[in-house]
């Protein structure tokens, strides 16, 4: 398998809760629509969805309550069997494997963070984040050693022996990310996990949950339903609404371009400066002159600059190579908001 | 049948369900007046003697066949063997029979150091004391040896009843069809009266403690059945899904997910296992098993109060610390050790309890007194108590007071309504129920009502049914006219709800024998005493459920309703009573189960219902009658079951409290 063959891809995936979601699906006509699906008896969880998810790649997908967010990111764990279409992961199929075949996989190459964390009550930390270990039938000194160096990168030294009830909420859900990361998973998997945390906490674990992905780089699917958090932190944002996927793109693109009258709404009363950055602004038929600016510097990292320059056009390096210019007007008008 | 004609049109809107249950009400009334008139056919009456089916024969011959022709005798008797086993070697640890293994008995001293020790781990210093003082008391005042012959058959039956339990309740909580298998059973068996348990353990399972241990294991598994279920379906999704990405194999996710993270209602359903087990194996006493419950059916059956009173105590305390020690362990929490505590400090406990126990059990071999208190030592007050109490009962006061209490209610209320409940032809009787069932159920229930009070009345035991009847609606409706204002008034104030509340807990958890005490030590042996004991009985619930449907109106309707400038009084009624009703029927509901409870207990008192003559079935071999009778009993107790939980949760429903 090369670098650029998509860690999880799903084609056209459906998932319906219903009485007979099989037989309804093979009659369903195309391009019926969520409200009557829904009259007709059903709740489309995941209509029609096609995504790719990239090695190395954090996806946020965003969305509000019962937008289907969840439900999708349980298909690509196989918590829930889709409806139709199909999800390959690392090329299997995955409603293709034996009962035995999927817990080798979870086992294997998965980890999940809840956003009610969902630990064991009965068992401390570091039993909680031994886990996994446990049930592949790793020797107790083994998985202990392990499960120890994860507490370890979580932060959480020194409480290994206590119990989840003892905890502070955002101290358990380190717990569940040192659980989720125990078997050294290829895809990781995070369902809201800062949902349930106060707003000091949360801002305190995303830096912290930045930190272990630089140090990790794992492959990741990251569900939201706060836009903020999704622009900090992803690659690219797939934006739901009852049950499709609305738009996916990068964030500048998502700010700069929303697809549809329903993502613009989010991106309405978000500071773009902040979000764009000088590589997507950056175009390859204009030239401009003196000193560039880096391709990874936001139009609100470079707003003195903009201000004082009076450059018509002002070059972009990427790794020391030019990639293009943008016009100092675009950026302004970023800046102001009138863009 | 009447009611079955009337069900076409109720679908009439004219016809709404109180106007039905009108309806049929009226033609109730017309009955007996042609009755009283003596205008009325004797067929429409009493069903004709011909006319009854010997459902007894043909469940003899249904239960012949069972038992010998597909040979479930032989697999019982196979079965008997090594619960016999069991039983035996319980039997000689507690109170030193001979059989293997030939060890015990272990010292007093010894069990009640161990239970101090175990009070302490589960709760602190107040339920060691309890633990430890509870055994002390029961071997001062001389009655070890009864005590530990129904603690031989507990400690087999609950654990017993326990595995059984949450192996069904795991069965019904993964397989949709077990469930609704199983449904139907727990019903008729939490409605069932317990001698219907008693004689088919006698039957296959031998006379003594084989059968105690077998009646009482039955009687104790549905709740946990039920407990078992509730508590995995109530693991959050979230747990689970963790255990499916921890890469749990489907037993794993079992063992290591669901049952431990719904150990609390698995432990609630422990304790209702241990309390039912006790309730069940102090009744044993009626096919012959010896102990606690034996003893005291003796002592009141020779009219003995003072020991009886001092059984009755000692069953109480048992009933309690088991009780209080069991909830202690439903809310007792792990708690971590400092790293790098000594192995024996994490183990402080365990080490100290086997150290008393040891050191007792060597003491024991050289202190007489410490392994046994005999029959000169103890403390036993029996007859001095018996000497106060007729002393008390005697007086002037309080002979008046009880007499007048039993002259009034015998014969200016009792008996008449009892006449008068008689003398309703059955038709007209069954009518009357349905239309109950239809102005609070609806058709469905009505339909119910009237199949199994007909059932009832093809049975050929409806005078003694209408009896039965009678006591639990007059023990009941007494129980309503004391319990209603206690709770309302109790409600009132955070201080009296949480002890009246605190009392109920305890009365609930004695066994229902326990109130024939006081019944029979004031009124004798009188009906009045049976509907003492049944209203007492029933009283519990109602001012628990009263309390607790008050208690919990929500605190913002209250405040709206001051702010609104309601008076207490408006208050209780335009506000209160109706939010608490549906909680208030539930309470109702349980009183008049509990009452069919009771009143077949009271027939060792003397009464001449379906408990009487149940109870005569079981010096014999009598099958066949003993489940008609039963099934009687259980068919009444279903009509109301089902008719007011339907009520309560279609008002819960209405009311927005529903779940």
């Amino acid at each position: 398998m090369t670098q650029n063959t998509p860690v999880i891809s799903c084609q056209n995936v459906w998932k319906l809760f219903g009485r007979n979601p099989e037989t309804y699906l093979a009659t369903l006509p195309i391009g019926r629509g969520y409200e009557e699906i829904r009259a007709d008896g059903y709740i489309a969880g995941v209509k029609d969805v096609s995504i790719e998810v990239h090695r190395g790649e954090m996806l946020v997908i965003m969305g509000l309550s019962g937008s289907g967010k969840s439900t999708l990111v349980r298909c690509f764990s196989r918590l829930h069997d889709i409806t139709g279409g199909k999800i390959t992961v690392e090329g299997q199929d995955i409603m293709k494997l034996s009962e035995r075949e999927l817990i080798e996989l979870r086992r294997s190459k998965m980890g999940m963070v809840f956003q009610s964390f969902g630990l064991l009550p009965h068992r401390t930390v570091l039993d909680n984040v031994a886990f996994p270990l446990e049930m592949r039938g790793q020797d107790r000194h083994k998985r202990r050693e392990r499960a120890m160096e994860v507490v370890k990168l979580v932060g959480l030294e020194g409480r290994e022996d206590y119990f989840p009830r003892e905890l502070s909420g955002g101290q358990q859900q380190r717990v569940g990310i040192a659980r989720s990361l125990a078997i050294e998973p290829d895809i990781w998997f995070l369902d809201e996990p800062f949902g349930a945390l106060d707003p000091l906490i949360r801002r305190e674990m995303q830096d912290e949950f930045l930190r272990l992905q630089e140090m990790l780089a794992k492959t990741i699917v990251f569900i939201t339903h706060d836009f903020d958090e999704a622009l900090r932190l992803a690659d690219r944002i797939a934006i739901m609404k009852n049950g499709a996927v609305e738009q996916c793109d990068t964030p500048d693109q998502i700010v700069l371009n929303p697809a549809t009258e329903y993502v613009r709404k989010f991106t309405e009363d978000i500071d773009k400066a902040r979000v764009v950055h000088a590589s997507v602004l950056a175009k390859q038929d204009i030239s401009g002159t003196g000193n560039p600016v880096d391709a990874t510097a936001t139009v609100h990292e470079l707003a003195q600059l903009l201000v004082q320059d009076t450059r018509e056009a002002i070059p972009v390096v990427r790794e020391g190579k030019t990639i293009g210019a943008f016009r100092r007007s675009d950026a302004l008008n970023i800046l102001v908001g009138a863009a | 049948m009447a009611v079955l004609t009337t069900n076409p049109t109720a679908s009439d809107p004219m016809l709404t369900r109180p106007r039905a249950a009108l309806i049929m009400v009226a033609i109730a009334v017309i009955l007996t007046g042609m009755h009283y008139a003596g205008a009325l056919p004797a067929v429409l009456h009493r069903l004709p003697e011909a006319m009854i089916p010997p459902f007894a024969q043909w469940l003899d011959a249904a239960f012949n066949f069972i038992k010998d022709d597909l040979g479930l005798l032989a697999l019982t008797r196979f079965l008997t063997t090594g619960l016999e086993w069991l039983l035996d070697a319980t039997a000689n640890l507690l109170f030193g029979q001979r059989r293997w293994p030939f060890l015990g008995p272990i010292p007093w001293t010894a069990i009640a150091a161990v239970a101090a020790v175990v009070g302490y781990y589960l709760g602190g210093w107040r339920m060691a004391l309890l633990g430890g003082s509870v055994f002390v008391w029961t071997a001062l005042i001389g009655q070890w040896k009864i005590a530990m012959q129904t603690a031989s058959v507990l400690v087999v039956a609950a654990p017993l009843a326990f595995v059984i339990g949450l192996t069904l309740g795991i069965a019904a909580w993964r397989y949709a069809w077990v469930s609704r298998a199983i449904k139907p059973v727990l019903a008729v068996l939490q409605t069932l009266p317990f001698f219907t348990y008693l004689l088919p353990a006698v039957i296959f399972f031998k006379v003594g403690p084989t059968a105690g241990a077998v009646a009482t294991t039955i009687y104790a598994i549905p709740p946990m059945i039920l407990m078992t279920t509730l508590g995995l379906q109530k693991v959050p999704h979230e747990v689970v899904e963790a255990g499916h990405l921890s890469g749990c194999t489907r037993w794993q996710l079992l063992r290591h997910v669901y049952l431990p993270s719904a150990r609390r209602e698995i432990l609630v359903g422990v304790n209702q296992v241990i309390m039912l087990s006790l309730a069940m194996v102090v009744l044993t006493a009626f096919i012959g098993m010896p102990g606690l419950g034996a003893k005291l059916l003796a002592m009141m059956g020779s009219f003995k109060l003072g020991r009886s009173f001092e059984i009755g105590v000692t069953i109480v305390l048992i009933a309690i610390m088991l009780d209080r020690m069991s909830k202690a362990w439903v809310i007792k929490q792990p708690e971590h050790y400092i790293r790098g505590t000594p192995w024996w400090k994490r183990h402080i406990l365990l080490l100290t309890g086997i150290g008393a126990f040891v050191f007792f059990c060597i003491l024991g071999q050289f202190v007489e007194v410490a392994t046994d208190i005999g029959r000169k030592q103890n403390f036993s007050m029996g007859s001095e108590i018996d000497d106060i109490m007729k002393w008390f009962l005697a007086l002037k006061w309080v002979n008046a007071i009880t007499d007048s209490i039993r002259y009034v209610l015998n014969v200016q209320v009792l008996i008449p309504f009892r006449n008068f409940l008689l003398s309703i032809p059955t038709p007209a009787f069954i009518l009357v129920i349905a239309a109950f069932a239809m102005w609070l159920g609806g058709r469905k229930q009505a339909f119910l009502a009237a199949l199994f009070f007909s059932l009832v009345a093809l049975s050929g035991w409806w005078d003694r049914s209408v009896i039965t009847l009678y006591s639990v609606i007059s023990a009941v409706s007494l129980a309503l006219i004391l319990g209603l204002p206690l709770g309302i008034i109790a409600a009132r104030s955070e201080k009296w709800s949480r002890r009246v509340l605190l009392a109920c807990d305890t009365a609930q958890t004695f066994p229902s024998f326990i109130y024939l005490i006081p019944a029979i030590m004031l009124f004798g042996i009188t009906d009045v005493a049976v509907i003492f004991s049944i209203l007492i009985f029933a009283m519990v619930p109602l001012t628990r459920y009263t309390i607790e449907g008050l208690r919990t109106v929500p605190e913002e309707m209250l405040e709206a309703a001051d702010m609104s400038g309601a008076t207490q009084m408006q208050k209780l009624w335009k506000v209160q009573l109706p939010l608490a009703l549906p909680t208030m029927a539930v309470g109702f509901n349980q009183a008049i189960m509990f009452a069919f409870f009771m009143v077949i207990i009271a027939a060792f008192i003397g009464t001449q219902d379906l408990g009487q003559e149940l109870q005569r079935t079981l010096a014999g071999t009598d099958m066949g009658k003993n489940f008609v009778l039963g099934i009687c009993v259980s068919l009444m107790a279903l009509t109301f079951d089902l008719t007011i939980l339907k009520w309560a949760n279609d008002q819960k429903k209405l009311l927005g409290l529903a779940e």
